[in-house]
């Protein structure tokens, strides 16, 4: 079991999923109910598969790549087929695995318009293939590829299943993205050709991001990693978002059917920071070094700008995605410290992020689907009429401002207190002055969300809702892809040791290396 | 006088048959199916297009001989030149004229047009290509660009009753004949500056001090914007559009992919063994054209809306892309092989996306009798295959991993980027960018595809799925195929396309 989960453990949960997509394209799309089935099912085999993995994991040595795989695959330049599982790849893998099953369940009975469940499903295991791929390549090709694989499929979500005004966004969201890693694989090319073995002094012509990590920007000259750490930064600051190239995300948020806002939140948005944390910071560290003021500072913009825009929004979808951008701010404050606490932080913030803004976007499809609307002051009075889901929101609200006890805490509190004591080489009074700043964000997370609660969940219902027999509690399926997220949410929340033990030795192993 | 020349005795060339046996198989199945026509007259149509494909399979026998014979040959005093990278080109040739074969079955018998002889000129134009992959001296390459061209002319305008059809044929012709005028006046500067035809006498004439500097650029020129016209480079690309509308779709689709490579071949030929050494006179030219082709291609192309039009002005920016790694390829010999196999590599995944492209628009057109884009709307409601395939193409020729035209651009970039100089870092840039410019009208079809219902004013049906015919069916499995394989094992493709062609010089 073990022989064979090292060899294709990695493999099967990254193409379980295409595979399924595969077999489903064969089936015709009259047969709705075995769709359904089998792209739970495929999804269910790739989250057993992770499991497993998961359970074989040698967590005494979380700080080493697992289940490598290294085979041929592009030899004219040079690129191979790697696939390998830390502690950073971990939990990003596994919140992967579990939101996209829940996210199947969850639109079982609600196909968005204009329906098609066949196409709607392959395109989420597609998805998910993507995903999972990007977390485990460990060969800048090879996640170049799987980083790239998403746009499409969340591209087709959002402008066929999108609300009315989905082919702006489903092209906006396209172009933003396309431009950020048209730029990213430059500079993945220039660290093909630049960056050189230590001892020889020769160029090293490899994508081997284990190799890249190894030899940490050796020989490239700080001048140079500058510019490279520029066009990395471009690719993967589009994806997070970052401040100001977040300008898609409020758009592809509001249009995106429910499940394509969770997917977006909860995992696509990983894909940037975890680039900045698997690529940028430890093949580049003098790029980093010079970047990482900057990179702090659109991170504070991020979290002030982010709130006040909460502040503004009238449409609660919307308002979740600018929440999310503060959100991000956060990480990537975490990351642009650049200590293995800050990055850390980091790490938990994405999980955190993914399971709560995700948790909180399903609600607001639920809302939608209830009351038709989403407009913030037609809502109103939900704890009456509809009192779990008006508590569930409440929790998720609690947990995304970063209550203690809940999972949103160990997201913030640790990146902003990181920021007192940045790596060395950068500016201490300039990082603690983006402490306070960011602070101040959490006062202003705890004022819209609050707020957002008060006249959601509070009150008496409206008139023209009173008696509206759509207004359900929480259904049955609601609760069985609810369910994983909230507990997740108390789990970490209390335990986040669970997380930060996996993460700690990977973290402070990527930053030794080289430097 | 007249007495010494005709004492010169004619010297007959060592021929090295096995070399030339691709040719001479095309050669044979033109002659058989002239033959066809003239013994069964009207009762040969049905054969002759399954002939015509037989053919050009037929011919890739030897070639794949030839390649796993693996030695390099030269015959014709080294005029003509068999060599991995001949090889692949002809397959390559050979393949995409099959593909264009099996598009035009239908819409050349549907048509009621002259069958046989359409399917002789394509073989006659796909000989003239397959000679040009081989061909290493100004002579050889100007008698087989010639073999193309005029089989093409002719071929643009088969539609005889269609004034669109005539106006493609006649400006085609205008301005390839023009453009040939250019290139043989080239031709002639480089003839006169350096006293030979061969390309490898070209090399070491002008790479050393001795040629007159002024003559040897004039003809440089004027032989790269002769082939400028042929690729449809900016700003010689002003024939495409019209042409390509206006031409029997199957024919433009041949037009826009093998026509395009054959032309991108001989100015390989051409800049790797004939002016390497001048890279001061060439890498400029080429920079300012590729920059220009992908700029100028792709803003024009944002506002097209026909589909065929948007193709034409997107096939200027793929030239563009495929002209860039010529604007560094002189900067040293590994420089020259990245470039060389990023090129060759590029036409070969061209070859299947956008024939796969095309594909699709023969087959809607069968419905809607139009290749407007608005025509596309909706199609993903009611022929979602077609939709997904037209997606993969559209998708592909954007550059959007994992489907063919990412590794495409990738090598492109990975030569631009190689010998690290500015201009190439900066082109790399330019290719960046316009590969998202270019996003944009394609996802914009893809969107009309996905996101729009079908028109309600259609006077064609829009509730039944289309239902191509089987020849076009079998188009689009093998170039979707293609597409797909080359996008996850680029190593299909790059295997055969990691090509060389400069031999350093000595001294």
């Amino acid at each position: 079991m073990t022989d064979f989960l090292n060899d294709w453990g990695l493999t099967l949960v990254t193409f379980v999923p295409l595979i399924g997509a595969l077999v489903m394209m064969a089936v015709p799309a009259a047969e709705e109910k075995m769709l359904k089935q089998l792209a739970l099912l495929s999804s269910l085999v790739a989250m057993v598969i992770g499991g497993l993995l998961m359970l074989d994991f040698d967590y005494g040595n979380a700080g080493a790549l697992q289940y490598v795989v290294d085979a041929r695959w592009i030899e004219v330049i040079n690129s191979r087929y790697i696939l390998g599982l830390d502690g950073i790849s971990l939990p990003l893998m596994a919140l992967t695995l579990v939101v996209v099953p829940l996210c199947v369940i969850y639109s079982w009975d609600h196909i968005p318009e204009p329906g098609n469940p066949k196409a709607f499903f392959i395109l989420m295991l597609i998805l998910e293939t993507g995903m999972v791929g990007t977390f485990v390549a460990q060969d800048l090709i090879l996640f170049f590829v799987f980083f790239e694989v998403v746009l499409l499929p969340m591209f087709f979500m959002i402008a066929v299943w999108g609300g009315e005004n989905r082919r702006y966004a489903s092209i906006k969201f396209f172009l933003f993205t396309l431009f950020g890693s048209a730029l990213m694989l430059l500079s993945f090319l220039a660290l093909f050709f630049l960056s050189t073995d230590p001892a020889t002094g020769e160029s090293l012509r490899t994508f081997d991001m284990r190799v890249l990590t190894e030899v940490a920007g050796a020989g490239i000259l700080g001048s140079t990693q500058i510019w490279i750490f520029a066009g990395m930064f471009i690719g993967f600051g589009v994806k997070v978002p970052m401040f100001p190239f977040h300008t898609w995300l409020p758009d592809a948020h509001t249009e995106a059917p429910t499940v394509g806002s969770v997917i977006l939140a909860a995992i696509l948005l990983k894909l940037g920071t975890y680039g900045f944390v698997r690529i940028a910071v430890p093949m580049l560290p003098e790029g980093a070094e010079s970047w990482a003021p900057w990179i702090g500072l659109l991170a504070v913009i991020g979290i002030i700008y982010g709130a006040l825009g909460c502040l503004a929004q009238t449409d609660m979808k919307r308002l979740i995605a600018f929440s999310s951008v503060a959100h991000m701010g956060f990480v990537m404050l975490g990351i642009a410290t650049l200590t293995d606490f800050g990055i850390n932080a980091a790490i938990f913030g994405m999980v955190a992020h993914g399971i709560i803004t995700g948790m909180l976007f399903f609600l607001a499809g639920s809302v939608k689907e209830r009351y038709h609307t989403l407009e913030i002051r037609r809502l109103g009075g939900m704890l009456v009429q509809a009192p779990r889901m008006g508590w569930i929101l409440g929790f998720c609200s609690m947990a995304s401002l970063g209550l203690p006890g809940l999972a949103g805490f160990w997201g913030e509190f640790p990146a902003i207190l990181s920021a007192y004591s940045p790596a060395e080489g950068l500016p201490v009074e300039t990082f603690r002055t983006y402490m306070v700043v960011a602070a101040v964000g959490t006062v202003l997370a705890a004022g819209y969300l609050l707020w957002l609660l008060q006249r959601t969940a509070m009150g008496a219902p409206r008139e023209e809702f009173a008696d509206s027999d759509d207004i359900v509690d929480v259904t049955r399926l609601e609760w069985i892809s609810w369910a994983p997220l909230l507990v997740g949410i108390i789990l970490f929340g209390v335990a986040p040791g669970l997380i930060f033990d996996v993460t700690d030795p990977a973290v402070v192993g990527l930053l030794a290396s080289g430097g | 006088m007249l007495g010494s020349v005709l004492t010169l005795a004619f010297e007959r060339p060592a021929i090295d048959w096995h070399a030339v046996a691709p040719e001479l198989t095309l050669l044979g199945f033109g002659a058989l199916l002239t033959l066809v026509d003239i013994v069964w007259l009207e009762r040969g149509r049905a054969v002759v297009s399954a002939l015509a494909s037989f053919g050009l399979l037929a011919s890739m026998v030897p070639v794949l001989t030839l390649a796993w014979d693996g030695a390099d040959r030269s015959t014709f005093w080294g005029a003509y030149v068999v060599d991995d990278y001949a090889l692949v080109m002809k397959a390559v040739f050979l393949l995409a004229g099959y593909v264009v074969v099996l598009l035009s079955t239908n819409y050349i018998a549907e048509g009621d047009y002259w069958e046989n002889e359409y399917y002789q000129m394509v073989l006659s134009a796909v000989l003239g290509m397959v000679v040009m992959a081989s061909a290493r001296d100004l002579v050889t390459i100007f008698v087989a660009l010639e073999l193309l061209s005029i089989p093409a002319y002719l071929m643009a305008t088969w539609r005889k009753r269609d004034l669109r059809s005539n106006e493609a044929g006649l400006k085609y012709y205008l301005m390839g004949v023009f453009a040939s005028a250019v290139l043989l006046y080239g031709m002639s500067l480089l003839y006169g500056a350096t006293g030979s035809t061969m390309l490898t006498d070209i090399d070491a004439a002008v790479s050393g001090d001795g040629a007159p500097l002024a003559v040897v650029t004039l003809g440089v020129i004027f032989v790269v914007v002769g082939f400028g016209f042929k690729v449809s480079a900016f700003p010689f690309h002003t024939w495409a559009p019209d042409t390509y509308e206006g031409a029997p779709t199957p024919v433009t689709a041949f037009l826009s992919v093998a026509s395009k490579a054959a032309g991108f071949v001989a100015l390989l030929s051409l800049v790797f063994v004939g002016f390497w050494g001048r890279a001061d006179v060439y890498q400029p030219l080429m920079w300012v054209l590729a920059a220009a082709s992908m700029f100028g291609g792709n803003l024009m192309a944002l506002r097209q809306t026909n589909l065929v039009r948007l193709l034409a002005y997107s096939g200027v920016a793929q030239a563009g892309y495929m002209l860039a790694p010529l604007a560094v390829a002189g900067e040293s010999l590994a420089t020259a092989d990245d470039a060389l196999s990023s090129v060759v590599t590029y036409l070969a995944i061209y070859a299947a996306m956008n024939l796969g492209a095309f594909a699709v628009i023969i087959a809607v057109a069968r419905r809607t009798a139009s290749a407007e884009i608005d025509c596309y709307k909706g199609l993903f409601r009611y022929s979602p295959g077609l939709a997904v395939a037209m997606t993969i193409f559209l998708m592909a020729l954007a550059g959007i991993p994992p489907l063919g035209g990412w590794f495409a651009k990738f090598e492109i970039v990975l030569a631009l980027l190689s010998p690290g100089t500015a201009w190439g870092v900066a082109l790399g840039v330019i290719v960046a960018v316009n590969s998202v410019i270019a996003l944009y009208y394609y996802a914009r079809i893809a969107s009309h595809m996905w996101v729009e219902a079908p028109p309600e004013s259609a006077d064609f049906d829009t509730t039944t799925p289309i239902k191509p015919p089987t020849s076009v069916s079998a188009a689009l499995v093998i170039t979707g195929a293609a597409t797909l394989a080359f996008g996850i094992l680029p190593q299909w493709v790059g295997h055969f396309t990691d090509v060389t062609l400069v031999v350093a010089l000595p001294g």
